[in-house]
This record gives structure tokens, C-alpha cells and sequence, in this order.
């Protein structure tokens, strides 16, 4: 299914069938750098449409999600009016009219002009706030919007709706209740090889093997934030740059950085077991 | 999810092979209420035409589908049945004979969380396979019945048992309440009358007090009853934080440009009223995490209820217990009934009056909770008396980060009632530097400073700087006066 460098398996492509099949969002939850977002991406991709993403933060409003009017065209547009002495009531039409509206990602996806259904991802939606969630819970069922100028706008075609979650927050049931709920874990071994193969084919293999077994090391160590899939990708890239074709423990020690994100984890893994653990990555990997 | 089962699609074949299934006269889902249902059956045989006997089949799979829906819902993972008429939809939608697609389709559309894959994964296996396997029912009819019977394991039953009977002799202890309040008061009108020198209420009022002021260790169980509804009577309010949200204000900060063009449309183009937004405001979350090992037993029954009470009162509460291991409880909380809530709590909690290792508990909250419940300037709660058998470099490492990652954290410790406390044992003293704020929680005045503190809690950071620790240590360490 995923020809664009993304290595799925089946339960994934289980639940993408089912989204696109059943037109539900899907909702992917997983550790930070596991590829959720990727997933909406190369759907889009795959699928040959737009991506349309809305990324969440706290505050965000109708204003930055959905729609907003350009006041200073509004404004300016008056002005001109009043110049050329038109009558107001013919004014007023057109200063709300679609003319005058900026359209943001939300309105975007459910636009009528769109000729194919679009991919919009709602990225890292826990970060969020509770009234913008309730707000999507509407959006997400009915798949139309009203803006009180002008009328209601719904989507021809219902747009392929991704979900990404890092759980800083917990997501509220209701929503989760309307969404095709998928977990990305950590790949495996195999499965990451084959993605760093994937993502970096000019990498020599042995180094792949050997980067894949020593962030598998890393995992399984009791790490305060456990590198992802994203974190291995930046190594091997580093790595590259580098110019190394197999691990060694100076460099590794050096490129640390790349994979762990907190002084603790740093220390915890660059003090004395790095040796141990690169050996124990080496044997693995042949 | 089987670990070693990764394959790479390199095509469209997966798709494509789905998509051919169900031919183009099957008749789409949803058009009518019935035959859907048969539908889903029967995707199975693909054969538009449906026999009796495939209609038959189907039928039997929605029912059994409802059934594990059922089972689901007993085992506390919410299904509705809204989602389940959903499934049988997306049934359609693939090949059934396929197990593994079965069972992830069942997984994606009736899970929610991913605590409950585990949980699913025994109950998918059991209902769908080592049930049947076991027995496989000569006819449907009375078999039928006997499932219904086994579904509850022997000590789910029990609790359903226990649970019921207590509901009555709870009902008892109310009636039994009532009828003695009844007589108090008619007492106390008959004590009115004869003797108006004692206002009886002057005497209710200082039993009160003392009440207020007795430590829990030294309650008696009508004292413990009494404390209980006082505690379901506090209102708790947290302290507010800034959030990024605008709500329209009279006079505020930022122009709230939509409703100043409408307003002042009707002047021209001439801006004259202007209105404004301002930040929402919003209560802190609060996290909770309680000590339940040996030493806090005498307390910690009590602080259960009070942290029923806050978590039922505020909207923003997660709540953790531990004693050698964290357990989350938050959700066993939800229930409205105090004694029902805490049943739930002690049945999930394996640790009761066992060990204390708060540096351990701490790292696991840290490890798998801090970023999950710590965001939105976060108030923690840690209630504990410090007894810890663990290791002081593992805890002060955790305290610290935890004093980090929250905008607040206070520690209640119930031994700090008595004004010759010093905290000497290595845990406590440990923890001390990384506190905010240290009270007690021994009495239920206490817990209504407590109260004062939370409502307090401003967006200004506590003085976290090494001179500030040292001198929250040297508090500690005069000498009792």
C-alpha cells in the first residue's frame, strides 16, 4: 500500500482501509517520532490530493482554525464606496461576501471547490484546548460549517480526516468515540531497518543493521524520553555526514546528541555502559 | 499486536483486492435499518443473492458481535451501541474470513485508549476463540443462555454480590441516621424548653470545632462518618491561570477587530466603537499523589475520601496512589458514590499497607505520567509521611524534576499535625529542598487551610533557586520552641 517510503503493517493499513473506506477520522495516537504525522502525508501523497494542516495549540480559535474576515479590504472597501456614493444595502452583501473572507485550513478541507477529497491532518490536537476540541467534535460529524454572513458551507466530498495525539492531554471520549483509534508503537527491528532502508537508501547497510540494534538497546533502557523513529533517521543522517560505515564509540559518543534529547538520558547512556551496549548492538546486528 | 509480523506493501494489490469485494449490487449500508445487517453476514460469501441460510449466519454474527460488545462493556472498556452498529457497518467493508483483518477491525473500532489493548486482546481471544473452542454448541438455543452465565468469572460475580448487599446495608445505615438525627432534635427542642441557659446549637458548634481540630489518627468510627460528610460539604476552588483563549471584554487588551467592523459599520468607515478581548482564565489542574503504604494506613482510608470529594468538586483532577508501585486511580474515582469509588480503588490497588518506595514512584510518574497530566501549569499534590525505604539519590533526582515540570508543589504530611515534628527520616529529608509548599494533614482544619492555599495559587513561580532550598531546610531544622 505504501509505495512512498513508508513501511506500514498490516494493522495500520488495516485501519487507513477502514478510514478512507467508512470516511471516519482516524485517530493516531503513539510516542513522539513514530511517524503519525507521516501517515496523513503519504496518504495525501498516495492519493494524489491536497494535505491541508491545521497545527493545534493552545488558544486557537474560530478566527485561526476556520475562517476570519479581512477587515482592512472591509475597510477599505467602505471607504471606496462611500466614495463612488453606492446604496448601503448593496455594500453590506458584498463586504461579507467570499470575497472578503480569508479561509483557513478547516474551511479549506470542506470547501465545495475542492475537486477531490483532501487530506486535512489536525495535528497534535491535545495541544488544544477543551473548546476547540467541541467545537471539531461538530465539524467531524456533520462535515459543514456556518458562518453566520453568509450561510452554511458543507463539503461535497467529506475530507479525509487524520488525528495525531502525543497525550500531553487526554483526548475527551466523545471525540474519541467518532474516530478509527489506531496505537503506533515502536517498530520493530526488522520493520525499522527496513524504514531507515527506505528513508536513507544511501546507507550502507551494515550501518543500518547496527544503528537499528543500538536504538533497540537504547529502548529497552529505562530512558526518560526513548529516541524515535525520527531520532534514528536524524542519526544515521549524521552519521552519514560523518562519513562512518559502522559504530564506533568515539563518534557515537559524540553524536549523542541526535538520538537523546535530556542530560540525564546523555549521561545514563554516554558513562561507562556505551562500550557494553555497542557490543551487545554489534552481535545483534550480524 | 504479534511482534514479528511486518510486511512491506509495496501496491495498490491490498486496496484494489478489498475493493473489488463486495460487488456493486450489494446494497450499501446504511440505506435502511435491516439490511445492513444481514449484509455484514454475508459479506462473507460475496454472493449478492442472499440464501436463507446466509441470513441466518449473519444474523447469528451480529448477535454474537453484541454479545462481545457486551462483554467488553462488562470489563469496563465503554462500548456503545452507536459504535457497534458502526462496526457491523464496517464489516461490509472487509473479508471476515480473514482473522487477523477481523480482529483489527474490531480493535480499531471499538477501542479508544491504549491502556485497553491489553485488556481487549485476552477478552478478543477468549470470546472469539478459546470459548469456541471449548465448547462448541450442539444447537444454539440453550447454549445460548448457559454463555450469559459464564461470561462473569466466579469472583466478578462475588464483588457483583458484595456490591449489591452493601448497597442495602447502606440504605439501613441512612434510615438508621435519619431516625437518630430525628431524635436528637426532637432532644434538643425538648432541651430548649427546659433549660435555656446551653444553646444546644453553641454545643453542636464546639463539637465541631474539636472535631475540626482532632487528628485522624485518634477518630472513632462515628467520628470518621461525621469527618466524611463534613469533608463531602467543602467546596474547592484552584487557584487560575492565564490561557491563551480571548473572550470579549468591556476594556481589555487585545482589539477584538470582528465585532468592532460590525459595530462600526453603520458609521462608515469610521472606526468609533471600539471593543476589545482579554485572556480566559481557567482553574489549574490538580494532580494527586497519595501514599497508601504501612505507616500512612491510619490516614489513608480518610484521605481517599478527601481526595474523592476534591476530585468530584474540581473538573481538572488526576489522582495516583502508591506504595511500593503508582497505580493510577483517577478513573475509579469518577464514580459518584464515595464508598462505591473507593471499593473500586482498593480492588485495582495491589500495594495496601505494604512498603514505601516514593523515589520509585515518583520516577514512574515522571517516566510515564508527568508529560500526560503535568501540562497547563499543573498544581501537585503529594500526600506522604516520607517513610521511604528506597534510594534518596533516585528520589531526590525525581523531586527535582518533578518540582520542574509542575507550577506547584505542595506536600501534606499528616505527621506534621504534632508541634514537635522534624523531619528527620531520610525520605523527607531528602524531598524537603524540592517542596513548595510543606503542611500538614492531620485534622480536617487542615485540609481547609489546604483549601485556602489551592484557592490562592497565582500565576507567580515559587523562589526555586538553591539559596530558597537551603533556606526551606533551615526552617525545618530549629529547634522546637
Amino acid at each position: 500500500m505504501f509505495a512512498r517510503r513508508y513501511v506500514a503493517d498490516r494493522s495500520l493499513a488495516t485501519a487507513v482501509f477502514l478510514a478512507l473506506k467508512r470516511r471516519k477520522p482516524l485517530l493516531l495516537e503513539g510516542e513522539p517520532g513514530v511517524g503519525k504525522t507521516e501517515v496523513a502525508k503519504v496518504l495525501a501523497d498516495l492519493l494524489e490530493t491536497r494535505l491541508i494542516r491545521l497545527q493545534c495549540y493552545e488558544g486557537i480559535d474560530i478566527s485561526t482554525a476556520v475562517y476570519e474576515w479581512n477587515y482592512t479590504r472591509q475597510m477599505l472597501y467602505i471607504r471606496l464606496m462611500e466614495a463612488s456614493g453606492t446604496t448601503r444595502q448593496e455594500e453590506l452583501k458584498e463586504i461579507f461576501g467570499p470575497d472578503f473572507l480569508i479561509k483557513r485550513p478547516l474551511l479549506q478541507a470542506i470547501d465545495s471547490a475542492n475537486a477531490k477529497a483532501p487530506v486535512l491532518l489536525i495535528d497534535e490536537l491535545d495541544r488544544s484546548d477543551e473548546e476547540f476540541e467541541a467545537y471539531l467534535l461538530e465539524l467531524l460529524s456533520d462535515f459543514q460549517i456556518t458562518i453566520p454572513e453568509i450561510g452554511t458551507i458543507a463539503a461535497q466530498e467529506p475530507p479525509i480526516v487524520v488525528i495525531t495525539s502525543n497525550r500531553t492531554r487526554e483526548i475527551h471520549d466523545a471525540l474519541r468515540r467518532r474516530c478509527l483509534y489506531y496505537w503506533i508503537d515502536y517498530p520493530t527491528l526488522e520493520k525499522e531497518y527496513s524504514i531507515v532502508l527506505a528513508r536513507m537508501p544511501e546507507a550502507p547497510e551494515y550501518l543500518a543493521k547496527q544503528v537499528c540494534a543500538f536504538v533497540r538497546e537504547l529502548r529497552a533502557l529505562d530512558l526518560f524520553k526513548a529516541p524515535g523513529v525520527a531520532e534514528t533517521l536524524d542519526w544515521i543522517a549524521s552519521l552519514l555526514a560523518l562519513n562512518q560505515l559502522e559504530l564506533v564509540e568515539g563518534t557515537v559518543r559524540d553524536t549523542l546528541g541526535a538520538l537523546l534529547k535530556y542530560q540525564d538520558d546523555v549521561l545514563k547512556v554516554g558513562g561507562s555502559n556505551l562500550g557494553k551496549l555497542l557490543e551487545k548492538a554489534r552481535s545483534a546486528s550480524l | 499486536m504479534d511482534a514479528h509480523n511486518f510486511e512491506r506493501l509495496d501496491d495498490l494489490s491490498f486496496f484494489n483486492r478489498e475493493r473489488t469485494g463486495p460487488s456493486p449490487d450489494t446494497p450499501k449500508p446504511g440505506q435502511d435499518g435491516l439490511r445492513p445487517i444481514a449484509a455484514s453476514g454475508a459479506a462473507a460469501a460475496l454472493t449478492p443473492p442472499l440464501s436463507p441460510s446466509e441470513l441466518e449466519r449473519g444474523e447469528r454474527l451480529l448477535y454474537r458481535l453484541t454479545e462481545f460488545g457486551h462483554l467488553l462493556w462488562e470489563s469496563g472498556i465503554e462500548v456503545g451501541p452507536q459504535q457497534l452498529l458502526d462496526l457491523a457497518e464496517t464489516l461490509n467493508e472487509i473479508d471476515i474470513t480473514n482473522p487477523g483483518d477481523f480482529y483489527y477491525t474490531l480493535k480499531c473500532s471499538l477501542l479508544t485508549r491504549h491502556e485497553q489493548e491489553t485488556l481487549f486482546d485476552q477478552l478478543f481471544n477468549y470470546y472469539w476463540q478459546s470459548r469456541d473452542r471449548q465448547n462448541r454448541p450442539p444447537d444454539p438455543g440453550p447454549t445460548r443462555r448457559d454463555d450469559r452465565q459464564i461470561r462473569l468469572p466466579p469472583s466478578e460475580r462475588k464483588r457483583l454480590a458484595e456490591h449489591l448487599n452493601a448497597d442495602s446495608q447502606q440504605r439501613e445505615l441512612r434510615m438508621g441516621e435519619r431516625e437518630s438525627e430525628r431524635r436528637r432534635l426532637l432532644d434538643e427542642q425538648a432541651g430548649e424548653h427546659e433549660d435555656d441557659q446551653a444553646p444546644p446549637q453553641g454545643t453542636a458548634y464546639s463539637a465541631l470545632e474539636l472535631l475540626r481540630k482532632k487528628d485522624f489518627e485518634s477518630f472513632t468510627w462515628e467520628e470518621v462518618q461525621e469527618a466524611k460528610r463534613l469533608m463531602a460539604e467543602m467546596r474547592w476552588n484552584l487557584g487560575l491561570r492565564p490561557t491563551r483563549r480571548k473572550r470579549p471584554v468591556r476594556k481589555g487588551d487585545y482589539p477584538d477587530m470582528r465585532r468592532i467592523v460590525r459595530r462600526n459599520l453603520k458609521y462608515g468607515a469610521e472606526l468609533l466603537e471600539l471593543t476589545w478581548r482579554e485572556n480566559k482564565e481557567k482553574p489549574r489542574p490538580l494532580v494527586i499523589i497519595c501514599d497508601i503504604s504501612g505507616s500512612m494506613s491510619l490516614y489513608s482510608r480518610l484521605l481517599l475520601h478527601f481526595i474523592h470529594t476534591i476530585s468530584n468538586g474540581l473538573l481538572n483532577v488526576e489522582a495516583f496512589v502508591f506504595g511500593t508501585r503508582l497505580t493510577r486511580i483517577t478513573r475509579q474515582l469518577k464514580r459518584r458514590d464515595v464508598d462505591d469509588a473507593v471499593r473500586e480503588v482498593s480492588r485495582t490497588v495491589q500495594d495496601w499497607s505494604g512498603g514505601t518506595r516514593i523515589g520509585e514512584a515518583l520516577h514512574m510518574f515522571n517516566q510515564q505520567w508527568a508529560r500526560r497530566v503535568l501540562g497547563r501549569g499543573a498544581v501537585v499534590l503529594i500526600i506522604s509521611d516520607g517513610w521511604d525505604r528506597g534510594d534518596a539519590n533516585l528520589l531526590r533526582a525525581e523531586m527535582d524534576r518533578l518540582q520542574h515540570s509542575c507550577h506547584r508543589l505542595i506536600w501534606l504530611n499528616p505527621l506534621l499535625g504534632s508541634p514537635d515534628y522534624r523531619p528527620l527520616t531520610i525520605g523527607m529529608k531528602t524531598a524537603l529542598p524540592y517542596i513548595d509548599d510543606f503542611l500538614p494533614a492531620h485534622n480536617l482544619d487542615s485540609l481547609i487551610h489546604l483549601g485556602k492555599l489551592l484557592e490562592r495559587i497565582d500565576d507567580r513561580r515559587p523562589a526555586r533557586t538553591p539559596a530558597a532550598r537551603r533556606e526551606a531546610v533551615k526552617v525545618w531544622q530549629r529547634p522546637t520552641s
